[in-house]
Order: structure tokens, then C-alpha cells, then sequence
């Protein structure tokens, strides 16, 4: 329990325990408010435009606002749909990406689980999204669902296999699946992220670039699974409506967005936990601390989701052969090629 | 096998270009103005200079062939009637009085003769479609375009602009005041014909009829 300052607080087990689960809750609501405003001011920005400024003092509430006119909207089921299949979709994308906050170290004083499969588990429970979307997009009873349903599927399938791949090769680096302890193998300056090689001798710049090149090939499969632009071909508006999620409407639509924000922070933690040394200061002991260490793990994480939002008003939609083509071809073989480089460098280390 | 390595390599520049780009617009001055607010500057395109509406902060400048809310200056108005005639969707509306001579009256503006009393002047702007074909005909420069273009209402009837300042009494003071210039005339028109009686009283007649109309 060392890595969980509630339990300390709190000496009755099962409040401290819905202390545990209420506080990343909280979180993730806070956090959905401003990545959605992120969203809005970083695509007006990208445009040269403002973005909302009238709710509140430069648009400020605009989220809030956004989030009470869809819980206010007519919850619609279509009649030809499977009805228990359609209302349970979202909530099994939703309950996918909340379950991954579970793990999730903020810092060294608080983890909800502590877990020693923490990067298994995670990976694991990201993968859940796919069956809420497989399952709205075949309830919905309607061919563009379907079809969403069907390429998110083949996406998410296609860009496990790097993303898995890339894990291996930290966890092989780390020696540990437990997410603390691959955090603390990269403590010290930000020369010990694994972005940078990990720890270790003079020589581990041979090492260095394998490890940017799998930063990279994670970045950009973790950017497929949460099914963002350039790689939101299941949700192609252009092609196939809105994919999955055309027949959803008022909360249980708010429920499938809140969904695609969490899982954004969760790759972006994800990202954060395996290649920028989580709650680690990246200036060795100074600023560090369990303040510190959720502060510096929040900015880490936010400035990822920055990027996924970056890169979202920045590419066009791939097509979905080149989506094939880049998974198959390009990431696979190149993460197989650095983690047996990075597998090498972690036995000779 | 070269081709593979370079596509890749390419692929990897061109986003790193594009990301440049899009962080450099990020932090670009951004064009939108906020309109209620602050109005745009609008440029007059063809002469290359400000327009000829030197504005005041809130308007800005507007180009000399915009077409807004129009203005009557009812001072101005000898009541010909042109503009009623040239409007297009008969969104103006003008009733008149005839002056009659022994009044004293106060000429127009630009120092004419008031021959009309302009008793009634509305433009319904729901109607108008600021085709400008009103500005032209005007012989005294009464009516013109303004560089007002925001009034919207929420009443459709507040749409309705009454230009004339003549109150009711007034107007009623002048009915009453030609209805008896006329029965006076008439009744001069009268013994006259009773002295000539072969001559019929042609010019009275149109005259009468159109003081009726108006």
C-alpha cells in the first residue's frame, strides 16, 4: 500500500476503497471538460479562428454547455435495433476506459491498484472499446454502423500487434509489467526515459534509436485504437456517416465521446508511463516529490493529448488500404526489428 | 526495397512539415472579429481608398455603394411620390395633403415651396429589399441610404418606420382647414357658374377629385 497515500488517510477499507474509485472519476470528468474546450480552441486556433467565446469568459463553459444539450437531447433506439446489444454498447466502451484508469499510477503516492500486471492489464482493458463498437455498429441494425463497426475492428486488430510488440520490448527493458516499477527504472535526469534508451552505460546510444523509432510506431498505433484522425476511418463522416455511432443520440452518444477521451488519456498516460518516465521530474531530484510527480505525469500525458489533437487538424483521413499497408507492412516489421535489438540490449545490458 | 525506405522517410517528413505548419497557425494572429463587438473595416475595393463613410468606432468605414436602412429626411420631402412609384415590392407608403395658399407654411429644407403636406411616410423594411431604386427619383435628396444595417426587431411590425412628424390634430387642422378652402372655392366656382352658366367648371372638378385621393 506504499504506493497509495488513501489508505494511509483513510483507515476504514471500504470507504478509502470508493475514495480510490471516486477520485480518478473525478478526474476523468475534469479532464473530458477540457480536453473536449482543448479540442474546440485548438482546432479554431489551428484555423486562425477563435473558436467559442460568448459561454463564459473566452468560451470557457463552452464544454459544459456541450455536455448538457446532449444529455438534454431525445435518447432515440430505432426500432429494428437489438435493443439490450444497443444500450449496452456504450456503456462497455465507457466502462473500457475508465477500467484503465485502475492502474494508472498519477504519481508515487497514488495508484488505485497496484497491480504487478499493470501493463497487461492495461492493454488488455484498452482492447475492450473494440467490443463496444463492434457491438453498437452490429445493434444498430444499420449498414454504416456496420461498416464503421467492421473497419474499427480491422484497425484495432491490425495496430494491437505493434502496439503489443512495443510493450514487450519496455517490459523486457523495465524487467517488470508493474507500471510503478517501470516508472521508477527510469527515474533520475531524462536521459533514463526509455525514450531515450533507459538507464545505463555510455554505449546505450546504439540502443537510442530503436527506442525513437518505437516511441514513434506506439505513438502512432496507439493513435489508431483510439480511432482519432488520421486513423478515424471508422467514423469516416464523409463515407460512412458518423460509423458506429450513427444511430445514437443525447447521453448514450455523450457516453461513446466521453469514452474516446478517456481512452485518449490513457494512451497518452500509456505513452507517458512507458517512454517519458511517468511521474518522474524529468531534472532528477528537483521538483520531485508526490505533488510534483502528479504534476509532472498530468503535464506529460496532457501534452499527448495536445499532440493527438495536433495531429488531428493537421493529417487528412487515411484510406483504409493505406491503413492496412502502414500497419502490416511498415509498423509490424519495424517493431519486431527493435524489440529484438532492444531484447538484445536488455540481456547484454 | 529503397522505395520502402524512402516512402517511409517521407512519410514521416511531410507529417513533421505538416505539424510545423499547423503550430505555426496555432499561435498566428487570428482573423476573426467579433462582430457585435467590433465591426470589420471594410475596404472599398474599387477607388483603393477608405470609403467615403468616415465612420465612428462602433460602425467603421462602409463602402459608398452599401445599401442598409434608408433615411427619409421628412424636412427635405415635397411629397412627389416618385419613390412610393419606383419600389419594386410597394414598401413605402406616402399619403399627402394639399397646402392650401393662404396658410403660412414653412418652405422645405433647401428653401422650396411647400406645395404637400406629407401626412403620412412608412417604409416597412420587412418588405424593402434595399434595391436603392427609391434613392434615384428623389428630386429634393430626401431619401437616402444610411450605414445602418443591423435593426433587427422582434416584432415584425416594429419592422414598420413612420418618417412623418405631423401629429394628428395637425393633420386633422389641415383636412379641415382644405375641406374648407375647397367648399369655398367650390362655392365661388358655384356663383360663377350661376353667372356663366353655359361655361362648366372643368378645372375645379379635377382639382377636387384629386384632393380626395390624397
Amino acid at each position: 500500500m506504499e504506493h497509495n497515500f488513501i489508505y494511509n488517510l483513510i483507515n476504514s477499507d471500504i470507504v478509502a476503497i470508493i475514495a480510490i474509485i471516486l477520485l480518478p472519476l473525478i478526474f476523468v470528468l475534469i479532464y473530458a471538460l477540457i480536453a473536449i474546450l482543448g479540442e474546440l480552441k485548438i482546432a479554431s486556433f489551428v484555423q486562425e479562428r477563435l473558436g467559442p467565446m460568448r459561454t463564459g469568459p473566452w468560451g470557457i463553459i463552452q464544454p459544459v454547455a456541450e455536455v448538457v444539450k446532449l444529455i438534454q437531447k431525445e435518447d432515440i433506439t430505432p426500432a429494428a435495433a437489438d435493443k439490450k446489444l444497443f444500450n449496452l454498447a456504450p456503456y462497455i466502451m465507457f466502462v473500457g476506459a475508465f477500467a484503465a484508469f485502475a492502474v494508472i499510477p498519477f504519481g508515487p503516492a497514488f495508484v488505485p491498484a497496484d497491480i504487478n500486471l499493470g501493463l497487461f492489464y492495461l492493454f488488455a482493458v484498452g482492447a475492450f472499446a473494440i467490443i463496444g463498437i463492434v457491438m453498437g455498429g452490429w445493434a444498430s441494425n444499420n449498414k454504416y454502423s456496420l461498416l464503421g463497426a467492421m473497419r474499427s475492428a480491422a484497425q484495432i486488430i491490425s495496430y494491437e500487434i505493434p502496439a503489443g510488440v512495443a510493450l514487450l520490448a519496455i517490459a523486457s527493458l523495465a524487467g517488470s509489467l508493474n507500471l510503478n516499477e517501470i516508472i521508477e527504472s527510469q527515474s533520475g535526469w531524462f536521459w533514463n526515459w526509455y525514450l531515450f534508451g533507459g538507464d545505463g552505460p555510455i554505449w546505450k546510444i546504439f540502443v537510442i534509436p530503436f527506442t525513437l523509432i518505437l516511441f514513434i510506431i506506439f505513438l502512432v498505433s496507439t493513435l489508431a485504437e483510439t480511432n482519432r484522425t488520421p486513423f478515424d476511418i471508422p467514423e469516416g463522416e464523409s463515407e460512412i456517416v458518423a460509423g458506429y455511432h450513427t444511430e445514437y443520440s443525447g447521453i448514450k452518444f455523450a457516453m461513446f465521446f466521453f469514452a474516446e477521451y478517456a481512452n485518449m488519456f490513457v494512451v497518452s498516460a500509456l505513452i507517458t508511463i512507458l517512454f517519458l518516465g511517468g511521474w518522474n521530474s524529468p531534472f532528477g531530484d528537483f521538483m520531485s516529490g508526490p505533488i510534483w510527480g502528479a504534476f509532472w505525469f498530468i503535464l506529460k500525458a496532457f501534452f499527448f493529448v495536445f499532440v493527438q489533437i495536433w495531429l488531428r487538424w493537421t493529417l487528412p483521413r487515411l484510406r483504409v488500404d493505406q491503413l492496412m499497408y502502414m500497419g502490416w507492412k511498415v509498423l509490424v516489421p519495424f517493431s519486431f526489428v527493435c524489440f529484438f535489438a532492444i531484447a538484445f540490449w536488455a540481456m547484454v545490458k | 526495397m529503397k522505395d520502402y525506405f524512402k516512402r517511409i522517410w517521407l512519410g514521416i517528413y511531410t507529417v513533421l512539415v505538416g505539424m510545423n505548419i499547423t503550430l505555426r497557425h496555432l499561435f498566428a494572429k487570428k482573423v476573426t472579429n467579433q462582430y457585435p463587438d467590433r465591426w470589420h473595416p471594410i475596404q472599398d475595393k474599387f477607388s483603393g481608398s477608405r470609403s467615403f463613410y468616415k465612420g465612428d468606432e462602433k460602425h467603421g468605414d462602409i463602402p459608398p455603394n452599401s445599401r442598409n436602412r434608408i433615411f427619409l429626411d421628412i424636412d427635405l420631402c415635397n411629397g412627389c411620390m416618385g419613390c412610393a412609384r419606383a419600389c419594386p415590392v410597394n414598401c413605402i407608403t406616402v399619403e399627402t395633403l394639399k397646402v392650401v395658399p393662404g396658410d403660412n407654411v414653412p418652405p422645405l429644407k433647401d428653401g422650396s415651396k411647400r406645395g404637400l403636406w406629407v401626412t403620412k411616410y412608412e417604409i416597412d423594411f420587412a418588405k424593402c429589399c434595399f434595391c436603392s431604386l427609391c434613392i434615384d427619383p428623389c428630386p429634393t435628396h430626401a431619401i437616402t441610404m444610411t450605414p445602418e444595417f443591423e435593426y433587427s426587431t422582434y416584432n415584425r411590425k416594429d419592422l414598420v418606420y413612420r418618417f412623418s412628424v405631423m401629429t394628428e390634430e395637425e393633420i386633422k387642422e389641415k383636412k379641415e382647414l382644405l375641406a374648407k378652402f375647397q367648399a369655398e372655392k367650390k362655392k365661388a366656382a358655384d356663383e360663377k357658374k350661376a353667372k356663366e352658366t353655359k361655361i362648366p367648371a372643368k378645372d375645379n372638378d379635377s382639382e377636387q377629385k384629386e384632393a380626395d385621393e390624397h
